[in-house]
């Protein structure tokens, strides 16, 4: 039987490679490797090495260089990469603000764009491009979850989130589905590592509950802060707040918060578990969300470059619209604007076997799209 | 506004001052005896966290780590006058920001190398976990109190060190003078080889400190870095005394601009709005307040009186 399956997969990979177009393509990846944000970078590059190396395709080559989070350094690689090395295909950044530095003059200059994260609403709606595709999500996505499951918790939201583009994003995805009243609406400078005069705020509020929308080393610094300062209210976010470049970071103090996600560590799909376990094969840790999305974003690619020439960006346009991937998240598929249409779970932290991880509680959207698709003209 | 939520929030702001004068006060030693601009001296706050999580999670105890990182950073401190500083001094000081610059991209890699990408996690030691009730009813986090303290303490043994002791001595001379107290027979290459330790040293326990309540990671000197220097630039660089003032100064503003303004703008436009644009003008306001200052106060507030 073993043999049978083999010989099966054999055949059916022959008849892949058989049609596949045997033409180079080169991908720049632009994502932060130092600073405060490099565990989302890490995990970006990680997973989406992951899945070309799992392709074999020895035609598709990665330049990767280090943005650290810094938009006038995204601009100048990016210009680098198109001018001297020649690459098709963009991808790897973190942060909107970044991506709204580098897409607009990537795209201009005819180059693809799939992003592994970073989902500005401007670049949703009418600012949408047929060169720039998001494997992600909309930025507003987990944040308008979460809004919708506060509906249900909660009556009295404190809401925070950094200010530049991702957290205005968020902020405004959590009021188009929250209805209750807000004790309190706060934006912190970006990277701030000192959160004791906002977790003040909120202890005198008088809110039921906390909303904060803070990725990388800042939801980390937040989150201690916030155990060691005695304050009890429940606190929740986007996926990101809680993922699992983080946990580890955070420790105890995360256990029990709920967030969103379009995956988590325990989906109980093959498709998920094999992802899970190459992953840690590979690498000796568990992946986070950037992961899974980079990881998607480059079975993107990779299933486009199997069928159409990068040269013929019409065809390999199509081509990517398909969404013919296996993707760990389960359903996907691209909204009009080049944007995922996905569900969405509630997830809560937990130890397991002394790991921080995060467990799926329930799902809050099905095939979930975003707000901006509507204004988007392609 | 209740009492309780003002006084937490002055509380904060002094902490926060704090922090930045055990930054400070080793810059604007080193900056005030040699003449040095040393960029790398986040790389030593971060070297100092990262020693101590690295050694409370091998022995499970804060305390050691707290010792390790004063170790470490004063000894990559020294090494590091030895091997690069020392042949800096008589360069201007585009040369020293370029070498120093050069010094921080060798610590981050070098860091990265040895422990890794991931932010690394260090918890406070259970001695100072919980949270203390102040008057009026307001609670503060044993934690940060014990910052204060600590950063009080140092100060205080700065201000002796300087003034009262044969070392302190030397380095106000070496301040004043740095070839007459070479010819004076003082042995000045040991003297700034300690001077450099002892601020190293200093950024070292600073970084071990707040490492404890936000994430150790790599690059987490450079955003601190730039507020040092704020504050020795409106302190008056070179001054100890400077350094402590314009901290606190700092560390005030910066907590209750964040804190007041979005409220203040509140009055005039809606909540969201009041909260992106104070938010935005609090950033901004140190760098307001550094402005003012140096335009009354050219100099900083407390300009040692040799200079």
């Amino acid at each position: 039987m073993k043999k049978m399956l083999a010989a099966a997969t054999m055949a059916l990979s022959l008849g892949v490679s058989g049609l596949a177009i045997a033409e180079p393509l080169k991908i720049g990846m632009i994502t932060t490797l130092s600073g405060g944000g490099a565990g989302l970078g890490v995990d970006t590059r990680d997973g989406f090495m992951l899945a070309i190396k799992q392709s074999g395709n020895k035609d598709i080559t990665v330049v990767t260089e280090d943005d650290a989070q810094k938009p006038e350094l995204a601009v100048q690689i990016a210009d680098k990469m198109i001018q001297s090395d020649n690459v098709d295909v963009l991808t790897g950044i973190v942060w909107s603000n970044l991506l709204m530095a580098v897409v607009p003059g990537a795209v201009a200059q005819g180059k693809f764009y799939v992003s592994t994260n970073a989902a500005p609403a401007a670049l949703a709606g009418q600012g949408c491009n047929k060169l720039y595709f998001n494997a992600a999500y909309q930025n507003d996505n987990l944040h308008e979850a979460m809004g919708e499951y506060a509906n249900k918790t909660n009556k009295k939201m404190f809401i925070l989130a950094p200010n530049y583009p991702a957290g205005k994003d968020s902020l405004t995805g959590f009021k188009r589905y929250y209805k209750g009243e807000l004790a309190g609406e706060v934006y912190t400078k970006v990277g701030q590592t000192d959160y004791a005069a906002e977790i003040a705020q909120m202890r005198a509020s008088g809110a039921d509950g906390i909303f904060v929308f803070l990725p990388g080393g800042m939801g980390i610094a937040f989150m201690k802060q916030f155990a060691q300062s005695g304050v009890k209210i429940p606190v929740m976010g986007p996926g990101f707040s809680f993922s699992q470049d983080v946990l580890p970071a955070i420790g105890d103090a995360a256990l029990g918060a709920k967030a969103s996600g379009q995956w988590a560590p325990d989906f109980d799909t093959d498709v998920s578990k094999k992802f899970l376990a190459d992953f840690q094969k590979e690498y000796n840790r568990l992946p986070s969300i950037y992961a899974v999305q980079a990881y998607d974003a480059a079975q993107l690619i990779v299933s486009a470059a199997a069928k159409a020439s990068v040269k013929d960006a019409d065809a390999f346009r199509n081509e990517l619209l398909k969404a013919d991937i296996q993707s760990p998240r389960g359903n996907f598929k691209f909204n009009t604007n080049q944007h995922p249409i996905q569900d969405i779970y509630l997830t809560e932290v937990v130890k397991k076997d002394g790991v921080l991880t995060n467990k799926t509680v329930e799902k809050i959207f099905t095939d979930h799209g975003d707000a901006y698709a509507k204004d988007c003209k392609i | 506004m209740t009492i309780a939520l003002a006084l937490e929030q002055l509380l904060n702001g002094i902490q926060l001052g704090v922090m930045l004068f055990l930054m400070a006060a080793g810059l604007t030693l080193i900056f005030g005896v040699m003449g040095l601009i040393n960029l790398a001296h986040g790389s030593l706050y971060m070297v100092g966290a990262f020693a101590c999580a690295t050694v409370a999670a091998w022995t499970g105890s804060f305390w050691l780590g707290l010792i390790a990182s004063l170790a470490c950073a004063a000894a990559a401190g020294a090494i590091v006058e030895l091997a690069v500083i020392r042949r800096l001094y008589d360069r201007d000081h585009l040369d020293q920001v370029l070498a120093t610059f050069a010094l921080i991209l060798i610590f981050s890699e070098g860091t990265r190398w040895l422990l890794g990408d991931f932010p690394l996690y260090l918890d406070i030691p259970p001695l100072l976990q919980g949270i203390v009730t102040l008057p009026g009813d307001a609670s503060y986090p044993v934690y940060r109190l014990a910052i204060i303290a600590v950063g009080a303490l140092i100060a205080l043994g700065l201000y002796l060190l300087i003034g009262k002791t044969r070392l302190g001595m030397r380095i106000r001379a070496g301040e004043s003078d740095r070839e007459m107290i070479g010819a004076l027979g003082v042995d000045i290459r040991t003297l700034y080889t300690l001077v450099f330790a002892l601020g190293s040293a200093l950024a070292g326990l600073a970084g071990a400190l707040v490492g404890a309540l936000q994430s150790v990671q790599v690059g987490m000197g450079e955003p601190v870095l730039i507020l040092a220097f704020v504050v020795i630039v409106i302190g008056g660089i070179g001054s100890i005394k400077g350094a402590l003032y314009g901290a606190l100064l700092v560390g005030v503003t910066d907590t209750l601009g964040r804190f007041l303004l979005p409220q203040l703008l509140a009055l005039f436009v809606g909540p969201s709005q009041a909260g992106m644009i104070g938010g935005a003008m609090a950033s901004m306001l140190i760098y307001v307040v550094m402005a003012v200052i140096l335009a009354v106060k050219p100099r900083g507030l407390f300009p040692p009186a040799h200079a």
